[in-house]
């Protein structure tokens, strides 16, 4: 089988000695339209790999700011069916694109079902922020039938074997959350991230991204210099929140979004 | 007797598990080992013990409701968990939890509570093992129940209202789980209920089994033999787990769950998870819950806040599938009648998730006919329901509106 898009993303980076630059938006926030229209600036300034967010209605793993998009998208009415269609017009910009979901979405439109739909829309794989490999049996089967990658979340708290395991079922990246927390802006990154991701390194070769906290260019850089990704969310969706309207929160998108890209830059 | 389920990842069959963020699997294995240590230390035990009976008034009375059981039709039997200390069977968990957290070096315990009576009884464990206590409550469930949230703060607890999602008990447990994540080297989660991730279903139902056990002997005391159906009510299921392990054992009692029907499951405005919902995980466990859909939680509705939740503990799925228990529902007409009756003829006001119970009782004794025994779990007393019960029964005028505020 040939390399995932997401493989080839971090063999380019690689070559050209810099991080990638992942950007999260909820699917269908602020609104459908306007969240392809978000996502598609979001590649134009810099962003390498989108995430789009599934929203859900108990995101226990996400702070103030994504819950407030994630209500704003399920008031609008987005359905799974558009989040597959979001993850496809993403996808079409080049970037590759993943989605990220809590499990029971995805368990209750059934697991098979939804990786050969996002297969089939360009999709790259799914990040899942409360599905362990330890419960992953059907998702490691349909992601092989479907080449979709898998990309499992690590902490601090995670023992060196719990890395191991993980890492090994992983594929894609791996996903190192830098704090102890929800997601969310902080004012500083997170000291344990650094060791978090050298503890990785003994134990895969596999890229690793991190995230949770970064809101800034020069967070990102500081990032930058230890992970092969710096994965931003929170400080994106706040652009479109904060926004008066749509153009200004699109422009705040691209400013943050720029600012992040000279940051990942080594 | 030692269950079988769960297996060592926490798995009843299909349901249970852990679908929860990595970050919180370490602090999960931790409370996993240092329970199964507890459970193997005699000193542990043993002051276990002697704190629920000198604290909690436990062992319960099982009772033989007489004029009940005439109206019923059958020979009820109660098992009177309303006389703990707090009022209801939550006090084994807390107090077995809170030992746990000592045990293990956290000074501070957080809680979800919907109707506030595990945050009451949380409130009190940690008052009485000296631990700091913070409980997040609905807004919507803190102004519905002002007397606990003040029960609480007078017992040293801080109470967060929680105003994301639908303001009520799952998203009271959403926000306890986002305080776990960023707080475990310090605190541990006093989870309310049988449901949740490995290991607390199995550790809740631990320490709630005292409820069947005491009540097998009891039965077996006066009766000399073991009564026909065992019946409690099933919101996330502590109670009923509690009181069913004692018997799963025993095949000729029948194992009776009752949910709560809100207007009935035909109208959608119900809690019936096994009944009325489907196959899912929702925090931290595979098993029935009330979903859209694409996977999208519903909100439940019940008169009763305990019973109040769209999610049921993966044991009692597990329970269903192998059809070892039954689980029907009771609106909450029904349950309101079975209160009525009970303050009536026995002159004891049930909590109303207890009267959830005593209603499938009476549909039961019509079932089985004057010669059956059926024990019904009395969890928890009526007090702080009979606000609901007075507008219900139309014995005040208008509803009481605390003036305190809504900005904290």
């Amino acid at each position: 089988m040939s390399a995932s898009p997401i493989t080839a993303l971090f063999d380019r980076t690689r070559a050209e000695d810099r991080a990638a630059l992942v950007g999260y938006l909820p699917a269908g926030f602020p609104d459908k339209e306007l969240s392809i229209a978000a996502i598609e600036t979001m590649v134009e300034a810099g962003v390498d790999l989108v995430e789009v967010g599934l929203p859900y209605s108990d995101p226990v793993m996400d702070g103030p700011t994504i819950q407030a998009a994630a209500d704003r998208a399920l008031a609008g009415g987005t359905r799974i069916s558009d989040v597959i269609e979001i993850a496809g017009r993403s996808a079409a910009t080049g970037a590759p694109t993943v989605v990220m979901t809590y499990w029971n979405p995805v368990e209750r439109y059934g697991v098979d079902r939804f990786a050969l739909e996002l297969a089939a829309a360009g999709g790259a794989g799914l990040i899942t922020p409360d599905m362990i490999p330890d419960e992953a049996e059907e998702w490691m089967a349909a992601s092989e039938a479907h080449g979709l990658d898998r990309i499992f979340l690590v902490a601090p708290s995670s023992s060196d074997e719990r890395l191991a395991m993980t890492a090994e079922a992983a594929s894609g990246f791996i996903y190192a959350t830098a704090v102890m927390g929800v997601t969310g802006q902080r004012e500083q990154t997170s000291s344990l991230a650094p060791e978090l991701v050298g503890r990785l390194r003994k134990v895969t070769d596999k890229p690793v991204g991190v995230g949770l906290g970064v809101s800034n260019g020069a967070q990102a850089h500081e990032v930058a210099g230890f992970a092969d990704a710096v994965i931003v969310g929170s400080a994106l969706v706040r652009c479109l929140l904060d926004a008066p309207d749509a153009e200004a929160g699109l422009a705040a998108l691209r400013r943050l979004v720029t600012d992040l890209r000279a940051g990942v830059e080594r | 007797m030692t269950s079988t389920v769960p297996d060592a990842s926490g798995h009843f069959g299909r349901f249970g598990g852990r679908f929860m963020p990595e970050a919180l699997i370490a602090p999960l294995d931790e409370i996993t080992r240092a329970w199964q240590e507890a459970q193997a230390d005699p000193t542990f035990t043993a002051e276990l013990d002697r704190m629920l009976r000198e604290y909690a008034n436990v062992p319960s009375p099982l009772y033989e409701a007489h004029r009940f059981s005439e109206a019923a039709g059958a020979r009820v039997l109660l098992k009177r968990e309303d006389l703990n200390h707090t009022g209801a069977h939550k006090i084994r968990n807390v107090i077995g939890q809170a030992l746990l957290a000592k045990r293990i070096g956290k000074p501070r315990c957080i809680a979800e509570t919907g109707a506030g009576q595990h945050g009451v009884a949380s409130a009190t464990a940690c008052a009485y093992l000296d631990l700091e206590c913070t409980v997040y409550m609905g807004e919507v469930d803190t102004e519905r129940q002002a007397l606990n949230v003040a029960r609480m703060r007078m017992l040293g607890a801080e109470v967060v209202p929680v105003t994301t999602g639908s303001r009520t008990l799952k998203d009271a447990i959403n926000e306890a789980l986002r305080d776990w994540v960023a707080s475990v080297d310090t605190t541990h989660y006093l989870f309310g209920t049988a449901a949740g991730p490995h290991p607390f279903p199995a550790m809740v139902r631990e320490l709630t089994r005292g409820i069947g056990d005491e009540a097998r002997a009891q039965c077996l005391e006066l009766l000399g033999r073991l009564p026909d159906a065992a019946v409690a009510c099933v919101g996330g299921g502590s109670n009923a787990i509690g009181l069913f392990t004692g018997f799963v054992a025993d095949p000729d009692v029948r194992l009776v769950g009752i949910e709560a029907g809100g207007d009935g499951v035909e109208t959608g405005r119900h809690a019936a998870t096994i009944t009325g919902g489907s196959v899912g995980v929702l925090h931290g466990a595979r098993s029935y819950l009330l979903q859209d859909e694409d996977g999208q939680t519903l909100e439940s509705h019940s008169i009763s806040a305990g019973l109040d939740y769209p999610g049921v503990g993966p044991e009692h799925a597990y329970l269903a599938q192998t059809g070892r228990a039954e689980y029907r529902p009771a609106t909450d007409a029904q349950a309101m009648a079975a209160f009525e009756l009970l303050c009536k003829t026995e002159g004891i006001i049930p909590a109303i998730e207890s009267a959830h119970a005593l209603a499938g009782a009476l549909t039961l004794a019509q079932e089985l006919g004057p010669d059956a025994t059926i024990l019904v779990n009395l969890s928890g007393r009526g007090d702080k329901d009979v606000h609901t019960a007075a507008q219900y029964f139309g014995l005040i005028e208008e509803p009481v509106v605390l003036d305190e505020g809504t900005e904290e």
